[in-house]
């Protein structure tokens, strides 16, 4: 094509091709150009890739598995992770939740999710009056700059949470390096 | 042999809040990665931890490939009678571990 392409193509009359029918068949009734072509089907052979991850409606979908349409309020859950993480594949995070942990009230459990690695999900604890201290902590991977979740369920059904913000300067391997 | 590494007062008094540290040697491998012949390493971790005191379970825990390779887990449990503290990892490929620390409460 010559030029620079700004000038609009005139509108082609006459019978449509084989793959402008098949689009006609999808309600697109516009005659696509190449270019236009060339940009859906870009879009298209991304779109699997995209979906392979977590994203934060797959973190949603995973909170409202666990919490159902009960109330999430913020408060009493502290989650400790350092703001900028240099080596994603071990992230130190210690979620403690504020609970005198007796019989009459105490937390019981403690779920961990993040938005941008393969799954949503990261840990899911159960807990109870023996504890003694709603406090966990572990290490973590993170494929990804992101936001981490965690959610404590108390013996009285009521769910509360906490958000951390991470920066990854060096993601979870995706390669096996060893 | 695994290699498991736990750390836990040997003594306590009755009722006091004590912390409980447990490491596992494992590869925690996610299932996402391509190894160096381009195909996926077929996932491998430990999927459930659990802590028992005196055969009572004090702690479940179900992990997912986004736990760290050789994971370890801090929690707390009240000293309650003395006796062994039992710490299990269970997962993917039939892996299964059990390690237990003697504990006396006065």
């Amino acid at each position: 094509m010559k030029g620079t392409g700004v000038i609009p193509r005139p509108k082609a009359e006459g019978p449509l091709r084989p793959q402008e029918r098949s689009l006609a068949a999808l309600g697109m009734t516009t005659r696509l150009d190449r270019r236009a072509f060339l940009a859906v089907a870009a879009m298209l052979s991304v779109l699997p890739l995209a979906s392979a991850f977590a994203t934060p409606e797959a973190m949603a979908a995973a909170i409202k598995e666990v919490v159902g349409d009960k109330p999430i309020r913020e408060g009493r859950v502290t989650l400790d992770l350092p703001p900028l993480v240099e080596n994603g594949n071990a992230v130190p995070l210690t979620v403690s939740v504020e609970s005198p942990m007796t019989e009459a009230d105490f937390i019981r459990a403690i779920h961990v999710f993040n938005e941008k690695n393969p799954q949503p999900h990261v840990f899911d604890a159960r807990l109870g009056p023996q504890n003694g201290k709603a406090t966990i902590a572990t290490r973590i991977k993170l494929g990804d700059s992101q936001k981490i979740v965690a959610i404590a369920e108390t013996s009285k059904g009521e769910f509360f949470s906490a958000s951390a913000d991470v920066i990854v300067t060096l993601a979870a391997c995706l390669e096996d390096i060893t | 042999m695994t290699n498991v590494l736990i750390n836990a007062p040997k003594t306590a008094r009755k009722g006091e809040v004590i912390e409980l540290k447990a490491l596992i040697l494992h590869p925690m491998e996610t299932g996402f990665r391509p190894g160096t012949n381009g195909r996926i390493i077929p996932r491998n971790i430990i999927e459930r931890f659990t802590a028992s005191w005196n055969g009572a379970e004090i702690l479940r825990m179900d992990l997912s490939p986004a736990i760290a390779a050789n994971p370890f887990v801090s929690f707390f449990a009240v000293a309650t009678e003395s006796g062994k503290i039992t710490f299990r990892w269970t997962g993917d490929e039939g892996f299964a571990v059990e390690e237990s620390v003697a504990i006396d409460v006065a």
